[in-house]
């Protein structure tokens, strides 16, 4: 008998260990900051869905790492669960049935979801609160929850429906990137549990090169569209995925094929600030000019006397 | 020597009940509050406004509850109010002669009942407003509405919103600065009183109509 032995090439996962802190911000909600003159290497976590088996180990890593306790919820009937993000949950794998046209094949469409990271994130463009959504240098957005103040601006800023409000501390959640990990020299809890290294981490660069292997490999197996899923419309992302429908993104639970930050935040949080703010001021300004060349509307004593004799004359 | 003094004033005329005043400066009040609290999220450089009220969570979860005052107080103007708001034929008249308006030449106007053109216009828009802000504030208030709408719903929304509260806030401005300006019209809403004089001066057929009806 042959001696089969089967051993997982080692994870590409490379323990970057970024500074972090408020001098290494390149984008800070609600404020103008001077971004740091040198940006750190920047770092992206590869999901390689073609790869993904639906375990789940990554958000039971997430979970443990992020010491959420969500409550047990209930079988629907398909493998989605829990069925969506929440404020106890980062990341969810969503699960779609898809036969493909060409080959009649049924295809198990796994993608983990959750926050991508955005080089241009809409939720922090959106967020109120000065200092309460962060970007660092190399790329990762995070929130502070210590300036949030709950009023779910992220959610409608964001073009990937992330960020949740807490119901018990009333201020959003979605994923850090480990950020607190990564500070201490660690990769992503999700990219170390992930038994088949499916999700991988390290610097962008590496991640795209890694990628360019996977995608290589998936063409050369027959999956001509196999492709890298780094979205230009929001500068691109630092959660990046391999898809072997690449030409498709919607397929997987609606990954948006190019997704943007909605032009109706773009006007919202742009034009309307600066011509709305404008406004209020021309017209103090106008006000008080009218004032200074009108002078009051004052009665006048002849009024009294008129009004004195309207009541003489009918009383 | 901004309101004519007592001694020239020929005679008081009431022109707000105590419940009238009450409605109003309730109304006042919210509303003021409504934009300072909502202008301190809508721009950073206001933020700071939030300190006012204990920061911004607070500012997030008192706005939407004062704007639920307002409009209910809003409604009370509204119902007693809007009879005298409906159109009449002298409007267009005063319209059609901004100048004489801006520059106090009432002489050159036709006789106003108890609200001008302008005072109109405000009316109305301002309860169009209030409509548009608590329909599309009520579809942001995520505490109690999130799973009534969708995310882009809520853009649309907030975007609305904004816009609304900003025309808002400039039909207030409008509105303070013509009660500023035109003295004597502040003590309609303190006293709930005027002078014959200001009344003869900027209502007259008001007045004509007030005192036919008292003899
Ligand atoms: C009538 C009922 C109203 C309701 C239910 C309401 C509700 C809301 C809600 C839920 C928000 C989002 C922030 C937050 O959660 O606090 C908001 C924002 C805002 N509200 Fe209101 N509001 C109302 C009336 C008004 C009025 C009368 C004004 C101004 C005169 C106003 C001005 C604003 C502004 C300027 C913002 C910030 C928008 C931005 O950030 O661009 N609101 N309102
Ligand atoms: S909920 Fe918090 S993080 Fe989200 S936009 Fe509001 S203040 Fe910013």
């Amino acid at each position: 008998m042959a001696n089969f032995e089967f051993v997982l090439p080692p994870a590409p996962t490379s323990n970057v260990k970024p500074i972090f802190g408020e001098q290494d911000l390149i984008r800070r909600s609600a404020s103008t900051i001077t971004p740091p003159a040198k940006r750190q290497t920047e770092v992206a976590k590869l999901i390689d869905v073609t790869k993904c088996i639906g375990c789940k180990a990554c958000e039971v890593a997430c979970l443990e790492w992020n010491d959420l306790h969500h409550e047990v919820g209930s079988n629907t009937g398909v493998y989605d669960n829990p069925p969506d993000l929440d404020p106890d949950i980062f990341t969810v794998m969503r699960f779609t049935e898809w036969v493909n046209p060409e080959t009649k094949n049924l295809e198990w469409l796994i993608r983990k979801d959750g926050c991508m990271h955005c080089e241009d994130p809409g939720c922090l463009k959106a967020c109120p609160a000065p200092g309460a959504i962060v970007q660092y240098s190399n790329g990762i957005v995070d929130i502070d929850h210590e300036k949030c103040i709950g009023c779910g601006y992220c959610i409608k800023g964001c073009p990937f429906n992330i960020p949740r409000i807490s119901k018990v501390d009333h201020t959003a959640y979605k994923c850090t990137l480990c950020s607190d990990r990564l500070a201490v020299g660690q990769g992503p809890a999700c990219a170390k549990a992930c038994p088949t290294h499916a999700i991988v981490f390290g610097t962008k660069d590496d991640m795209k090169k890694h990628a360019e292997g996977r995608i290589t490999d998936l063409k050369s197996r027959g999956f001509r569209n196999a492709g890298l899923y780094d979205p230009p419309g929001v500068g691109g992302t630092h959660v990046m995925y391999v898809l072997h429908h690449a030409d498709q993104p919607e397929l997987y639970a609606g990954l948006p094929s190019n997704p943007t930050i909605s032009p109706i935040v773009e006007l919202w949080k742009g034009a309307v600030k600066y011509v709305g703010l404008s406004a209020l001021g021309f017209a103090a300004v106008v006000g008080v000019l009218h004032h200074l060349v009108v002078g009051a509307n004052r009665v006048t004593a002849e009024d009294e006397d008129n009004a004195g004799k309207l009541k003489q004359g009918r009383s | 020597m901004a309101v004519p003094d007592k001694a020239r004033a020929s005679y008081e005329v009431s022109r707000y009940t105590t419940g009238a005043r009450i409605n109003h400066w309730v109304t006042a009040t919210s509303l003021v509050l409504l934009a300072v609290t909502g202008l301190s999220l809508f721009h950073p450089s206001l933020y700071f406004l939030t300190g006012l009220f204990g920061g911004g969570a607070i500012v997030r979860v008192i706005h939407p509850w004062i704007g639920v005052v307002l409009f209910f107080s809003f409604l009370g103007l509204f119902v007693r109010f809007w009879r005298a708001n409906l159109p009449s034929r002298s409007d267009a008249q005063w319209v059609s002669h901004p100048v004489d308006v801006l520059t106090g030449h009432e002489e050159k106007l036709p006789e106003i009942g108890t609200y001008n053109a302008g005072q109109k216009i405000m009316f109305w828009l301002m309860s169009l407003l209030i409509i548009v802000l608590i329909a599309s504030g009520v579809v942001v208030w995520d505490q109690y509405f999130y799973p009534f709408t969708t995310i882009p719903q809520k853009r649309v929304a907030l975007l609305i919103h904004s816009i609304a509260a900003i025309v808002a806030i400039l039909n207030w401005i409008v509105h303070v600065y013509a009660a500023i300006w035109v003295r004597g019209t502040i003590s309609a809403m303190t006293r709930g009183k005027v002078t014959g004089g200001w009344a003869w001066r900027h209502h007259r057929k008001w007045l004509r109509d007030i005192l036919a009806s008292r003899s």
